[in-house]
């Protein structure tokens, strides 16, 4: 309870602060800076059958529920908020340690643009740069929330130049209220504008940013022994990283380079290791093509505000995926890349090009093209062989900031979109992907490397002006077992089929069918069935499904997260006021 | 003998004094929603003030998407077939914000050029800026006044849509 009480006491504390804002601020605001209260709800809401065939089985309660409100008062300078939030008990998939209802996120904050200070207390979101040393953020519809806790100072004390503070703890977890981590993040932040700061480069074409991070993490510990040695384990923590972006007419070029101090952790297996990462994009654009490519090399950045935990928990910093978030369900949700913690280099490469209307191949409307390519191996490493002790205390030693022997994906992709007539769209896609499911676990029907051809047709037709009725036909084909050529790999061949009508501007009805027809085991050539229909008005939306929903990877903006199979009623709304 | 009150219920005085502030600000303006003034970058590198870009002369429209949200670049590849007559009817102006994370913020440039969108470009790679706007999922569009007030918004896209939002820009315009 004690955590309670004390968001109670904060919260309780801000709101008086807010309740005297408007009498004791306003005199040094306009009247354009009446006060304003708005937020957002939502809800999630199933029930849930036990289906045998699928592996659904049904929690104790039944159901789940889980639920938040953000309510955020603003007036001129000042904001405070809070949100709300229920898990009565969590939605299967969602972290299951979740329970009961309070309060999961508290703010207030005073934003002066026009000074240059922006000082927020409570809970916060931040990001430094590409996330390498540090970036909180939240995927609500997924569970995950790594929000800090505690203060975060922002100044931009002349034109280009903006300056970041921030100490605090970070979420971890939820029960009848939010419940931090037990490290302490201590991060500082500083942004140059060169071409504000330099007079000679005030006119230049070329633009070009500097910027530069350091974050130290402080957790107790205590020394621990490896192979006979009694070692002390760092309880203070340092990562840094160094970025440049240069801007000039139609390129970009985008650079970062991170290192961490030895961080001995469950990722790394408790070894000492120094982590570093290097990322560096370079794109290029004009009217109807754009380009870019991409490279990266991350070892051993896994860096936590908990040494002792592992996957979505306490992550102080964010490592991006190589490959693209692809949204088609077979293509999106059966073998998605998350960047491998230990390490990885990887390249990717993306091209896109509108074939200009009127001409042979682009037709009336112009067809749009997108092709794309991602690959990640193992980091280029050696064990110390003549050392055990070095091994097992060091880990292994990179050679090259190259590609190691072992694949962890290759993702091919390309698309061709147009506009037939007035009434008809159509889309083909095809995506090959090599994936490993030993080093990236996805399934546990098959180790080894999946190889996986997809093709999807998406046509959309234009039944009246304000009504239309789209599909899709995803079919993916897998190669052959390495051990067993009489088998295919994984769950085999799978085939989708969607349909969705929509009535503008409030109702839509969809039907799914996800049909494993190539299973190696006859009993699991199942239909996946999921229906919804939908009514949105204006912010608010309301949506009952029922059907069922494969076991499977669930991911929205670039984060995946495993949900068990599940059978039954599916209700959602959210809003906004 | 001294009759103290009693302590205060935490939960109870709590609900007392978020009512009362909500009960306050009603009172003075209603349940309403502003354009939060954030400061964002745009494709070329430039700091946003987004109050800045809120226009005098005609409505501004607010779109969030994402270049892996297929529903987003429906509806502003829509919109761009109609948007220089919009511009012209109504002196629109739209800004697409993009939450594409740290994964695909860099296909953003290269994405929308090769469309030819004419619409000013947001990057909200950590979601500021929708947060701040209570944005749940995208796509999400505002449209927005001359003094930077909310006055329609829509929660997903759906072909057809333009039309109701055409309406809603050709009464602000009038």
């Amino acid at each position: 309870m004690m955590h309670f009480n004390k968001s109670i006491k904060a919260v309780l504390f801000m709101s008086m602060a807010v309740l005297l804002a408007p009498q004791s601020w306003a005199q040094f605001q306009g009247d354009s800076d009446a006060p304003a209260v708005s937020g957002n709800v939502g809800i999630l809401w199933q029930s849930y059958s036990e289906d045998s065939l699928i592996g659904a089985v049904v929690p104790p309660a039944k159901s789940g529920y889980n639920a938040f409100a953000n309510v955020n008062y603003s007036q001129g300078n000042f904001s405070a908020g809070i949100r709300y939030e229920s898990y009565l008990n969590a939605i299967i998939g969602f972290p299951g340690r979740f329970n009961g209802s309070g309060l999961g996120y508290r703010f207030a904050r005073y934003n002066d643009p026009e000074k240059g200070i922006d000082i927020t207390i409570g809970n916060f979101y931040d990001q430094f740069g590409n996330g390498l040393v540090l970036r909180s953020y939240e995927l609500r519809d997924l569970g995950i929330d790594n929000a800090l806790d505690g203060f975060r100072l922002v100044l931009k004390p002349t034109s280009g130049v903006q300056l970041k503070l921030i100490y605090g703890k970070q979420r971890l977890d939820f029960q009848d209220g939010l419940i931090n981590g037990p490290g302490i993040i201590r991060a500082a932040d500083a942004e140059f504008d060169v071409n504000a700061l330099v007079d000679k480069w005030e006119d230049k074409a070329t633009k070009v940013t500097l910027s530069g991070s350091f974050v130290s993490k402080f957790q107790e510990g205590s020394p621990f022994s490896v192979d006979s040695l009694l070692l002390a384990m760092p309880e203070n923590v340092a990562a840094w990283s160094g970025r440049l972006k240069a801007i000039r007419k139609k390129w970009s070029l985008d650079v970062e380079y991170a290192g961490k101090v030895n961080d001995p952790n469950a990722d790394n297996g408790f070894t000492f290791r120094k982590g570093e990462a290097f990322m560096a994009t370079l794109a290029y654009s004009q009217k109807g093509f754009g380009a870019l490519v991409s490279a990266k090399m991350v070892d051993n950045m896994s860096f936590r505000s908990d040494r002792d935990l592992q996957l979505f928990d306490v992550p102080i910093n964010f490592i991006p995926a190589i490959t693209q978030q692809h949204t088609y369900n077979l293509a999106g949700t059966l073998y998605p890349y998350a960047t491998v913690i230990a390490g990885e280099t990887s390249a990717s490469a993306d091209l896109f090009y509108t074939i200009p209307k009127g001409s042979t191949l682009g037709g009336k409307y112009g067809t749009k093209l997108a092709v794309g390519f991602a690959a990640a191996n193992s980091l280029d490493t050696t064990p110390y062989p003549e050392d055990e002790q070095a091994s097992a205390v060091l880990g292994f030693e990179r050679q090259s900031w190259g590609p190691g022997d072992e694949l962890y994906v290759r993702d091919f992709n390309i698309s061709a979109s147009r506009k037939l007539n007035k009434k008809w769209k159509a889309k083909y896609t095809y995506f090959h992907f090599d994936f490993n499911t030993l080093t990236t676990p996805v399934t546990t029907d098959y180790k080894g490397i999946v190889n996986a051809d997809i093709h999807v047709l998406e046509t959309q037709v234009k039944v009246k002006p304000k009504q239309s009725l789209r599909t899709e036909i995803q079919g993916l084909w897998v190669g052959q077992d390495d051990n067993n050529p009489d088998l295919l790999q994984d769950k085999g061949h799978w085939a989708t089929f969607l349909a969705e009508y929509t009535w503008s501007p409030h109702w839509s009805v969809s039907l799914l069918d996800q049909y494993n027809y190539g299973n190696n085991v006859q009993a699991n050539r199942i239909h996946h069935v999921f229906g919804t229909v939908s009514y949105v008005d204006g912010p608010h939306r309301l949506s009952v499904g029922y059907g069922k929903r494969r076991e499977g990877i669930f991911c929205i903006g670039g984060v995946c997260r495993a949900t068990p199979a599940s059978n039954g009623f599916e209700i959602n709304f959210s809003s906004r006021f | 003998m001294t009759h103290f009150p009693p302590p205060l219920h935490p939960t109870k005085s709590f609900v007392h004094v978020v009512l009362l502030v909500l009960a306050n600000s009603f009172v003075t303006q209603g349940w309403s929603q502003n354009l939060q003034d954030l400061a964002l970058k745009d494709m070329e590198g430039n700091a946003v003030q987004t109050l800045d870009l809120i226009q005098q002369d005609g409505p501004t429209v607010f779109c969030f998407w994402a270049t892996w949200c297929s529903p987003c670049k429906r509806e502003l590849n829509n919109y761009a077939e109609l948007y220089d007559d919009w511009v012209d009817e109504t002196g629109v102006k739209i800004v697409a914000v993009s939450v594409d994370d740290q994964r695909s913020v860099n296909r953003v440039a290269p994405y929308v050029n090769s469309v030819g969108w004419d619409y000013d470009i947001l990057l909200d790679p950590n979601r500021e800026f929708a947060r701040a706007m209570n944005v749940n999922n995208v796509p999400h569009t505002f449209v927005v006044d001359r003094d930077g007030k909310v006055v329609w918004s829509h929660n997903n896209y759906a072909d057809g849509d333009e039309y109701e939002l055409e309406e809603e820009l050709l009464k602000l315009s009038e």
